[in-house]
């Protein structure tokens, strides 16, 4: 047991590690897939020596991780898996069964492309891909947020009984080294108690989870996940709130930078943050009123702080690393959607960007930056850092 | 609940009952009688983990519940990646009791859930894995699965194309995991199947019964036929009865009563277009496996002579 906190030199896999030791999780379940798999081998070094009372699965598929995260959820046990891309696209239809059975599982998904062609390298059109599953979706900047986020995660999935996804790009967060403070257990006991499941199934009580809802029915499920959404925004602050005064570290549902009299507004995800905030910390030094959103908390999505910081702004540029093929960048729809209902919309612009993990540099964004001051109106799609 | 023993027809047959009436199963539903019987042997210290099957009907819409005991609903694959997750649940949160039932159907098990069976079986998951085995998809309406008999029609091997590759042999694919203990067994021998559960519940690790259940519907029988045609599989040698424990040791419960496979076949319309020369094929077929499995027993008991004949009541 970590007894008294301590600062490590750690990746952001193995953040998420300790993340889910200091967490107490029960049972995890998990199958490898690069650029996760050291999630998942610290996990068992932490349940084979010991230091975690926990089970640890070792299921033949991504799809049997997350049933059997959700077994052990249903009989109230606090549950972990990992994966990325190809995993989560086989996880799919257990996915939707975790939020709609009301399990609060925490995932650690590591942002790769899909293939084909292979790929190994950041994209977050996997997790994006599950947008409409019902699960909370966290993107994460820093090793040290990962570790806080899947804290928070159970936190939060265990008040409103929805799964939570923590999202790290590869290798950019996966397998880069930072330090990391790893808190001592009491404090982290302290801010997450043992998970008491208010539903769930009970030997000697003879009820059924999940059975056939029919028309008549069915739909006020579905209502009610969606005001469990809702909760979330709340609980997401006031749970952040208490983490900041046990941990000294605050986070919500996005972050801004550079914003009081900015102009033009770069908003990103993930780790590309870092990259814009180098960016645009020099644009401000050339006295440029840009700033930067980085959008933290995907669902429930942020409509109501991206009117209030977005509103009044001249332009906004949206940076995805994904692509929604026949549509746009994700984030861009998105963002265009919750200003929508604003009758004095920002102009706003979708660049994608560093798509199969190509490489993004803050001078990419001064660049960006550059082309979005000249733009009067916004094309479908603007391709950065194309080949042709 | 009333308690101790029943006579069935001679048979003793524990009084408990685990399944309500007012459930959805249709009249002579194998399925429903394997649930009864085994929940009989097992009793209620039990949670079932449920993938979509015709027992996602049976058991009733939300908010009903025919089952006296706790059941989980879950998706078609995962029977058993589930149950090892109940499991697991159950165990770090105290509770070495409660035994964990997967019950799925054939299309549950010899298909789309064979992955996460065989990772369970694998990993020797602490679960009894109970497969009723209709010999088809029935809840989607009667289509072929890979335990669907040689010959048989379904909607999807309509008689002009029947059946054409022999039913997948699950019992050997599971011995080949050496799990510790296997079994077959069918409704109309109640008290071998409760022994069958009974012996599965005492043993740890991934146990699996198949239960051949009837299926009049889907075998365009009537529904009163249901006993006779489970008595009938096992007296022609069409669904052997047997045992293997980790993985190596048979033993037959019974061996044939010599009747011809047609007795069998005749009861039941999804066999009716089946020419003489067709049902040839299937007699040597049955004959082949049952060569197989007497070697099987022969090689664990050293004698043939100690499998009783099926006690056979006509
Ligand atoms: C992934 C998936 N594919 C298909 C289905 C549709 N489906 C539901 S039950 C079923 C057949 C079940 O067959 P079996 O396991 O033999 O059980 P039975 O209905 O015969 O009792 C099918 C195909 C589903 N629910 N999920
Ligand atoms: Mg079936």
């Amino acid at each position: 047991m970590i007894t008294a906190s301590a600062t490590k030199v750690i990746t952001g896999n193995h953040a998420v590690s300790y993340g889910v030791l200091l967490s107490r999780v029960q049972v995890i379940s998990a199958y490898p897939i690069t650029p996760q798999t050291q999630v998942v081998e610290l996990l068992s070094e932490f349940v084979a020596s010991g230091k975690m009372a926990a089970r640890f699965i070792t299921v033949e598929s991504e799809h049997s991780a997350m049933a059997a995260c959700i077994g052990a959820a249903s009989v109230g046990a606090r549950t972990f898996t990992a994966t990325s891309s190809q995993g989560l696209a086989l996880m799919h239809e257990m996915l939707h069964w975790a939020s709609g059975a009301r399990l609060p599982i925490v995932m650690a998904n590591i942002n790769r492309a899909l293939a084909p062609p292979w790929s190994i390298w950041t994209d977050q059109t996997d997790s994006l891909a599950q947008r409409d599953t019902g699960w909370m979706q966290i993107y994460v900047e820093t090793s040290q947020e990962a570790l806080d986020s899947i804290i928070l995660g159970f936190k939060v999935s265990e008040r409103v009984l929805l799964p939570t996804m923590v999202v790290l790009d590869a290798f950019l967060l996966s397998h880069t080294a930072e330090p990391v403070e790893i808190y001592d257990q009491g404090r982290v006991d302290e801010f997450l108690p043992p998970f008491s499941a208010p539903y769930r199934l009970k030997p000697g009580v003879p009820q059924a989870l999940g059975g056939l809802a029919d028309p008549g029915v069915y739909f006020e499920f579905r209502v009610k996940l969606q005001e469990a959404m809702e909760k979330a925004r709340e609980a997401i602050l006031e749970e952040g709130k208490r983490f900041a005064k046990l941990f000294g570290r605050f986070y919500g549902l996005v972050q801004e930078e550079f914003m009081e009299d900015a102009e033009m507004v770069i908003v990103t995800a993930g780790a590309m943050a870092g990259t814009a905030r180098a960016a645009v910390r020099e644009l401000r030094n050339e006295g440029r009123k840009v700033g930067l959103v980085r959008i933290r908390v995907f669902r429930p999505f942020p409509f109501v702080e991206l009117r209030q910081i977005l509103g009044g702004r001249k332009k906004v540029a949206v940076l995805d690393r994904n692509l929604s093929l026949g549509h746009h960048g994700i984030f861009y729809e998105e963002v265009k959607s919750a200003l929508y209902p604003m009758a004095a919309r920002p102009l706003v612009v979708g660049y994608v960007l560093g798509l199969g993990g190509r490489d993004v540099r803050p001078e990419d964004i001064q660049a960006i930056v550059d082309d979005l001051e000249m733009r009067e109106e916004a094309p479908e799609i603007v391709w950065w850092g194309v080949k042709r | 609940m009333r308690t101790g023993t029943l006579l069935w027809a001679g048979l003793e047959v524990p009084q408990e009952e685990y399944l309500h009436p007012g459930h959805l199963a249709c009249q002579g539903c194998g399925a429903a009688l394997a649930m009864r019987l085994v929940l009989k042997a097992v009793g209620g210290d039990v949670m079932v983990v449920l993938p979509a099957c015709c027992w996602t009907i049976i058991d009733g819409p939300f908010p009903y519940h025919a089952l006296r005991v706790p059941l989980l609903h879950t998706a078609f694959e995962t029977a058993a990646a589930a149950a090892a997750g109940v499991k697991a649940g159950l165990e770090v949160l105290g509770d070495t009791r409660t035994q964990v039932i997967a019950w799925a159907g054939d299309g549950g098990t010899f298909d789309i859930g064979l992955q996460a069976l065989s990772g369970a079986a694998e990993r020797n998951e602490d679960i009894l894995y109970i497969c009723y085995d209709n010999e088809a998809y029935m809840n989607t309406g009667i289509q072929r699965s890979s335990a669907t008999p040689l010959g048989a029609w379904t909607t999807t091997t309509p008689e002009a194309h029947p059946e054409d590759r022999p039913k997948k042999d699950l019992m050997a694919i599971m011995a080949a995991h050496r799990i510790p203990y296997a079994a077959t067994a069918t409704v109309a021998f109640p008290d071998d199947l409760i022994r069958k559960a009974r012996k599965a519940k005492g043993i740890r690790g991934t146990r699996l019964l198949h239960i051949l259940a009837p299926c009049p519907p889907g075998w365009r029988m009537e529904s009163e036929r249901m006993i006779k045609v489970s008595r009938l599989a096992v007296a022609t040698g069409a669904f052997p009865l047997f045992e293997v424990e980790e993985g190596t040791r048979y033993t037959l419960t019974y061996r044939p009563a010599g009747l011809p496979l047609k007795e069998y076949l005749k009861l039941q319309g999804r066999f009716a277009h089946l020419t003489e020369d067709q049902i040839a094929v299937l007699e040597k077929q049955v004959e082949a496996r049952w060569k197989e499995l007497l070697e099987l027993h022969a090689r664990t008991h050293g004698t043939v002579e100690d499998i009783p004949v099926v006690p056979f009541g006509g």
